[in-house]
């Protein structure tokens, strides 16, 4: 059983954001990097499953050269191998393109699921494994909180509002996109960060990959929003602004 | 300009989601000086598919087929495409809801078209729409127009548009057209099976009066003793953000959100949450929200009544001293 995993590297959770000049994307210069966080929970769900079932994790990704720290980082939790498609302007593609660029290192793969997030925290399309799953032909769940396999099917739980859930019967090949929390996912050990430097990385420049130009969709601009909302912001030493707020809410409020 | 609105429905039940979707359509219909086309999908949906026709639409498209119940992301699809092909429209909108994330790429890349997903505004201008979306967790807006020939696609966030714009001011009824769709078993490759709740639900959080609710600014499970203890001072109950219940710090039943719980307390106070839609959708009802954050631009101060931008780590032994020295009421 083969499994790709889609993982995207993007600004650490808590990296202070600051917009570029021209407004086109943030200012990387003095942030980290991370692994979205929901495809690190796709990840352990295809380690399990190739631990179950037997097999290979293939772990895919597009973004720059600084990518890379994160494909190791998945290479060293146990995937076998990575592919990535490099591109220094990746964020100037819509999910459309985006998609189209994953899939086109995936097809020639084949494998037998897909897994991916089930959003990006920096662009929050939502939309890539949906994509894939069209662009590749294959059926698909999205946020996903279980996956069970049995004889060439699977049998997946699907999150849906305000706590219901639904479980879907899906044939394979197919796509799932996982939800957070669906696992613990494991920490690399020592010996998986030595056995990560054998592991192969193949890079391949996302414009030898052929794909036309077509973009669907043009961002123009990214900004901070204008706050709607009068917040009363209470200031002072700890210990002053503790106690204005106790003051608000006992007496403006009187919630407390 | 054309506009079509696909309505949402699960089990004969609406999303109200659907009706704020319906809003900003009206608003685009206006703006354009275009016209207004509803769809509903479903199975056995022709008494609700007359309740869209009293809404100021045009036309409604009543696509009605057993195999359009339950819900799968390949029938919605297949069928879909037969209703825009129909409609011919400028425009699809979608209320941005699990179900919608589930098929809409899918059926706009299935026509070579891209959608912008999750949007909570708009502007016309010079025959062009632009639209606003989160990016960055809700840190930041971004606006992006489209590009190419339509149909163009877009969903709405719930909560971004006022449902009632279009509820009252119905001027009679628009007809309603059941279109026959082409839809066979062997097109749909997912079996949807039962649909359930998680049974165990220890803690009734909507009836809490106050709710002191953590999020990964807590960094730690040790430090949820502290808001523990705030929380009991306050004569109030304890919740988080997803993320602190993923890493199983608190049970499930704790969760707040879109995938949680909606609570309406009288006392919200949000510790260490940066504020992301889907958990914001959860308590944005509360009376009165206080937030403490040390990040002044986190999304959490838009619906915030009280902030404190600062470190909860200085603040909350703060609270805790002032009302363990007054005694809480
Ligand atoms: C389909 C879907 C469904 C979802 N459902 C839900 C849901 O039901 N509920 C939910 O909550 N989320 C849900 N999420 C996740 C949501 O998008 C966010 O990722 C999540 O709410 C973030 O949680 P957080 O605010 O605790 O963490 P973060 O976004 O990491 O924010 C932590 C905040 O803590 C602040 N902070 C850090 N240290 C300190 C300190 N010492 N003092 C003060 N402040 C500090 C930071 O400035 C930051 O703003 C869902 C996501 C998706 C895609
Ligand atoms: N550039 C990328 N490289 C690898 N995977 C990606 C990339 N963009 C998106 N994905 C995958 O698609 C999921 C959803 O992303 P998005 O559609 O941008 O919200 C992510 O969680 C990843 O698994």
């Amino acid at each position: 059983m083969k499994i790709g995993v889609c993982i995207k590297q993007v600004p650490a959770r808590d990296a202070p954001l600051a917009i570029a000049d021209d407004g086109g994307w943030i200012r990387e210069a003095d942030i980290g990097f991370e692994m979205n966080e929901p495809d690190g929970y796709a990840l352990e769900e295809a380690l399990r499953l190739k631990e179950k079932h037997g097999g290979e994790v293939v772990v895919v990704s597009l973004g720059p050269e600084r990518a890379k720290q994160t494909i190791k980082e998945a290479l060293a939790k146990g995937a076998d191998r990575a592919i990535h498609v490099v591109d220094a302007g990746f964020y100037r593609l819509d999910p459309l393109a985006s998609a189209r660029s994953l899939a086109e290192v995936l097809r020639p793969e084949s494998p037998d699921l897909i897994l991916t997030g089930l959003q990006s925290d920096d662009n929050g399309f939502g939309q890539t494994g949906v994509l894939l799953a069209q662009l590749l032909g294959l059926p698909h769940s999205t946020i996903i909180m279980q996956i069970e396999m049995t004889e060439g099917k699977l049998k997946v739980k699907r999150e849906l509002e305000a706590g219901w859930f639904q479980l879907m019967e899906l044939p394979l090949p197919a796509v799932l996109t996982i939800q957070s929390g669906i696992n613990k996912p494991r920490y690399a050990t020592l010996k998986g960060i030595m056995a990560a430097k054998k592991k192969e990385i193949r890079s391949v420049g996302r414009e030898s990959l052929g794909l036309a130009d077509q973009p669907t969709q043009k961002l123009q601009r990214i900004y901070v929003p204008q706050k709607s909302k009068k917040t009363e912001f209470l200031t002072g030493s700890a210990k002053d602004a503790a106690a204005k707020l106790l003051e608000k809410l006992r007496h403006e409020a009187r919630v407390v | 300009m054309k506009i079509l609105v696909v309505a949402e429905q699960r089990q004969g039940k609406w999303n109200p989601v659907s009706f704020e979707t319906l809003a900003a359509a009206q608003q685009l219909a206006e703006k354009t000086s275009g016209s207004l086309v509803a769809a509903l999908l479903g199975s056995g949906v022709a008494p609700l598919a007359e309740e869209l026709a009293a809404r100021q639409v045009d036309e409604v498209l009543l696509a009605d087929h057993p195999l359009l119940e339950p819900y799968t992301a390949d029938g919605f699809t297949a069928t879909l495409l037969q209703v825009v092909a129909r409609a011919s429209p400028d425009l699809v909108l979608f209320p941005h809801t699990y179900q919608v994330r589930d098929f809409a790429p899918k059926l706009a890349a299935a026509l070579g078209k891209g959608m912008i997903g999750d949007t909570v505004g708009y502007r016309y201008e010079n025959g062009q729409f632009v639209f606003v979306r989160q990016m960055f967790q809700g840190r930041t807006n971004a606006d992006v127009a489209f590009a190419g020939d339509p149909p163009w696609f877009a969903s709405i966030q719930a909560g971004a548009f006022r449902s009632d714009l279009s509820a009252g001011r119905s001027q009679g009824k628009a007809p309603v057209a059941k279109i026959a769709i082409d839809l066979e078993p062997g097109q749909i490759r997912a079996k949807p099976l039962e649909l359930f709740r998680e049974a165990k639900q220890a803690v009734d959080l909507t009836q809490a009066q106050i709710i002191v609710s953590i999020g990964r600014g807590i960094k730690e499970k040790a430090n949820i003793a502290l808001a523990e203890k705030l929380a009991k001072l306050l004569g109030g109950e304890l919740a988080a953000s997803r993320p602190i219940c993923d890493e199983g710090w608190l049970p499930m039943d704790r969760q707040i959100g879109s995938s949680g719980q909606t609570v309406a307390p009288k006392l919200y106070l949000a510790l260490g949450i940066s504020g992301a839609i889907q958990h914001v959708v959860g308590m944005k009802g509360a009376r009165t929200i206080a937030a403490i954050n040390k990040d002044p631009n986190a999304p959490i101060f838009e619906v915030a009544d009280y902030g404190i931008v600062g470190d909860l780590f200085e603040i909350v032994p703060a609270l805790i001293a002032l009302l363990e020295s007054s005694g809480s009421q």
